[in-house]
């Protein structure tokens, strides 16, 4: 079964060329993250992913984490790649370096994060929950709650959890129901139940740090009278020693399609004297401080469709390449060949190399002007990076996961047969894929979320600017010769034309008919991936051609120039489609009463 | 005690080379390069040997282009302290690079030297060796244990018979095999204080060596592809094709 290779080349490419790396290292505070320091760091990351993780991939699906009696065993070889983890200190890599965290701009986590997640999905999530929590300490806990949880976090001897999800508040969470009790040592007792929680419980880490939302006695309905809690499996004594077993416990663990070896626990939280839990920030705030965290965590999501795009394209091409059957197309009575060279198989081996391509372009690029939304010194330029990556993050996080289940299914396609069939390992990217698009926020939520919240409400001008870029990339395409760019020029600049024509439709409508407008959001929001990749893949094959041009001798550079022009004709020509769906189609969407179906 | 590591920088074992059209050698254009796996081990070792107190040093060197310096630091990633970077952009070979490392020993006085045995690009497995009979020290080569004790080491070394072990009287140049440990994953800390580690250039001109070939390659060719295999009917008719055709027997 062939193991995961980062693909360096392309994530070098896109960090420099595309996300512009060397600018993001002479940001204030990414000093560090010089292009030679990231590559070693890429290597090693590569090496890790390469040589630990991906190797316990197929056997953590096989095997699964199991539960008995309250606790979980983790597959064979999870906790000591765990471990191992830990102490190269891949835990550390973004976070601050007050609690001991290397502070690595978000440009290069992503990088890294893809690489976990492409070689072992359910092992990334670990680490990439524990961030979340991280973030959500360092952003709005008390200093004592952060001197007493963050530097164990960072440093990945303790692990974190999100606890929001109840049975009755899933995308809905102004449900919760979970309630806080105040004690008189300003300390809270926590009763309810949770689900979901990715990592809940375990058996790789010393203690598990719940973030809970929940309800004071006093607090008001909805939204606004949710709290966010901290809630260690163990209690920690003031010298940072573990103390009592606190009453929070996993009390089963789901049976999912995919991501077996990821413990997503039901959470018992009180069953017995109450759990012990620590009020983060302001009481009734709770909501609002996972609303900070939740943009990381849909990027973060987000990569996992990259990373599934990429780790599925690898194992059917090199199926592909093995695989001998039937003859060439067209010769009679010739010698069988590898299926790699049948123009359905190509077609297919190039729509998963492009997506892989044109989703990490666009991730990466939307992670550096996090950097600059962040670090840049000037407010201005802040404040517009902020506009564009609150814009591209639903797109990240929708566009890129559903492309990742849609590639992961062409894998499978590519495999034939043998791809249905569980050994082959194509299979289990499928079924991993599939979860990216339903946690954090379905398509559907990111979708709503796009037009809504970061468009409609400021009239469609972080999109128009959006627009503008995409629009100015056509008199460098014009200056280039030759069939790829001029397919690529044409097809973009369609694709951008139907992008602005539905952006407009979707702004001017969503104040009169919301209706009509979120029957849209989901292609809308696919519309805007497959134009704003179409826009990265365009950049990428001008600076390539740059390089052909300038004697550089790399095939890297003229694959790239085909990969894009791929691209434009079997995805971006997708475009007008998807604005007429936008535009036209809400009326079928909405026409037929319940009973109809 | 300082232990020197010479490390180079060859294309990574994972690359499937390939000839250059004109047969002159390996094309080495655009190809992902790494240190060489052997040299890996070296590093370990000596990283090891300085944890574990015998050593108080290691110094890494690698002579060629300029991107060996990437090499070097992935070295001092694993826990080297500092690097060498001999610099030039000519062809080197193994007796070349032998007398760099001599004229680098002369300077830095290493108590042992710890080479890869061999490289995995052109698997020549002579510079060790070449090296101490130009600085006339003892070798033990193909290590696959090292035990130092005061001015001695002690070196398990795998021979084709079995296991050798030797008593080489100190300072000695040391080669390893691939058993004589596990190379370590750089830590994400390690690979940032790389960076910040001293890394001196110099250059053969500068140590006084000429690098000239004196070898010339004539050709570079791809081994000749496998054949299919055929079925023999019986052990009778397999002896005959081994004598017949194979020519083995």
């Amino acid at each position: 079964m062939s193991e995961y290779i980062a693909p360096l080349r392309d994530m070098q490419f896109a960090l420099k060329e595309l996300a512009g790396l060397e600018q993001v290292a002479q940001l204030p505070g990414c000093e560090e993250a010089t292009p030679d320091l990231v590559d070693a760091v890429l290597e090693e990351a590569a090496k890790f992913a390469e040589g630990v993780l991906s190797p316990l991939n197929w056997s953590g699906d096989q095997e699964g984490a199991r539960w008995h009696d309250k606790a979980v065993t983790m597959p064979a070889g999870f906790k000591e790649a765990y471990k191992l983890f830990a102490d190269s200190g891949w835990t550390a890599l973004a976070a601050e370096s007050e609690w001991g965290g290397q502070g690595l701009p978000k440009v290069v986590s992503a990088a890294v994060n893809e690489m976990w997640k492409s070689a072992n999905h359910s092992f990334s999530l670990c680490p990439l929950l524990t961030a979340g929590a991280i973030e959500a300490l360092v952003l709005t806990g008390s200093d004592a709650l952060k001197a007493t949880y963050l530097e164990k976090m960072v440093s990945g001897l303790w692990t974190g959890t999100m606890n929001l999800t109840e049975p009755s508040a899933g995308s809905d969470l102004a449900a919760v129901r979970t309630r806080a009790e105040p004690q008189a040592d300003g300390s809270y007792k926590i009763f309810g139940q949770k689900i979901f929680i990715t990592y809940g419980e375990h058996d790789m880490a010393d203690n598990i740090i719940h973030l809970v939302l929940a309800r004071t006695p006093t607090a008001p309905e909805g939204v606004k009278g949710i709290s966010l809690f901290v809630v260690p499996k163990f209690l920690v004594n003031d010298d940072g020693s573990l103390g009592a077993r606190n009453d929070a416990y996993c009390v089963s663990i789901e049976h999912k399609l995919g991501i077996h070896a990821s413990p997503t626990a039901i959470m018992a939280f009180g069953d017995h004297s109450g759990a012990i839990g620590y009020l983060v920030g302001e009481e009734n705030r709770g909501l609002e401080y996972m609303f900070i965290m939740m943009n990381a965590a849909r990027f973060g999501v987000g990569l996992e469709g990259v990373a599934a795009c990429e780790r599925a394209y690898q194992r059917a091409r090199d199926y592909a390449r093995d695989r001998i059957q039937c003859t060439d197309i067209g010769v009679r009575g010739g010698p069988k060949v590898a299926i790699i060279q049948h123009p359905d198989v190509r077609r297919m081996l190039m729509t998963m190399k492009s997506y892989a391509e044109a989703t990490r372009a666009l991730a990466y690029v939307v992670a550096a002007a996090h950097d600059a939304a962040v670090h840049h010194a000037d407010a201005e330029t802040r404040k517009r990076n902020q506009a564009f990556v609150d814009l591209m993050i639903p797109v990240v996080k929708g566009w890129s996961t559903e492309s990742g289940v849609t590639i992961a299914s062409i894998g499978v396609q590519v495999h034939g047969g043998m791809g249905y069939v569980e050994e082959t390992g194509a299979a289990q990217h499928l079924r991993d894929a599939q979860i990216s698009t339903i946690y954090e926020g379905t398509t559907g939520i990111q979708a709503n979320d796009l037009i809504g919240r970061k468009m409609a409400r400021e009239g469609g001008a972080t999109l128009k600017s959006v627009i503008a870029m995409m629009r100015a990339l056509d008199s460098d395409l014009a200056k280039q010769g030759g069939a790829h760019f001029a397919a690529i020029r044409s097809r973009l600049a369609a694709g951008v034309d139907a992008l602005a024509t539905a952006g407009e439709w979707v702004v001017a409508t969503y104040g009169k008919d919301v209706r009509a407008a979120s029957a849209g959001a989901v292609p809308f929001l696919k519309l805007l991936g497959i134009v704003a990749g179409g826009w990265q893949m365009a950049r990428a094959a001008l600076i390539a051609q740059a390089k052909v041009d300038a004697g550089d001798g790399d095939p890297f550079f003229p694959a790239k120039v085909v990969t894009a022009r791929f691209y434009a004709d079997h995805v971006l020509s997708g475009a007008a489609g998807l604005a007429s769906s936008v535009t036209d189609g809400a009326e079928g969407v909405m026409a037929l009463h319940e009973d109809m179906f | 005690m300082k232990i020197l590591v010479p490390v180079k920088r060859v294309v990574d074992y994972n690359v499937k080379v390939r000839v250059k059209s004109d047969a002159s050698d390996v094309d080495l254009a655009n190809v992902k390069m790494s240190m060489n796996p052997f040299d890996e081990i070296a590093v370990e070792e000596a990283v090891r040997l300085r944890e574990a107190g015998v050593a108080t040093e290691v110094v890494v060197v690698s002579a060629g282009v300029a991107n060996c310096q990437e090499t070097l630091r992935t070295a001092m990633a694993i826990g080297a302290d500092r690097g060498i970077l001999i610099q030039t952009d000519g062809e080197l070979q193994p007796l070349a690079v032998a007398k760099l490392l001599k004229a680098v020993c002369d300077k830095e006085q290493p108590q042992i030297v710890i080479c890869g045995k061999q490289a995995i690009d052109d698997d020549a497995n002579q510079t060790g060796q070449m090296l101490a009979g130009l600085l006339n020290r003892p070798q033990a080569t193909f290590a696959s244990k090292i035990v130092v004790a005061g001015t001695q080491a002690t070196v398990t070394r795998e021979i084709d018979g079995g296991l050798e072990t030797i008593e080489v009287p100190l300072p000695a140049v040391l080669t390893a095999d691939l058993r004589l440990n596990e190379p370590r994953y750089a830590t994400l800390p390690n690979i940032m204080k790389a960076k910040k580690k001293p890394l001196e250039t110099t250059n053969p001109a500068a140590l006084g060596v000429d690098v000239t070939p004196r070898l010339k390659t004539l050709k570079v060719a791809e081994p000749a592809k496998r054949t299919a295999g055929i079925k023999v009917a019986d052990a009778a008719d397999l002896v005959m094709k081994l004598k017949t055709e194979a020519k083995v027997i």
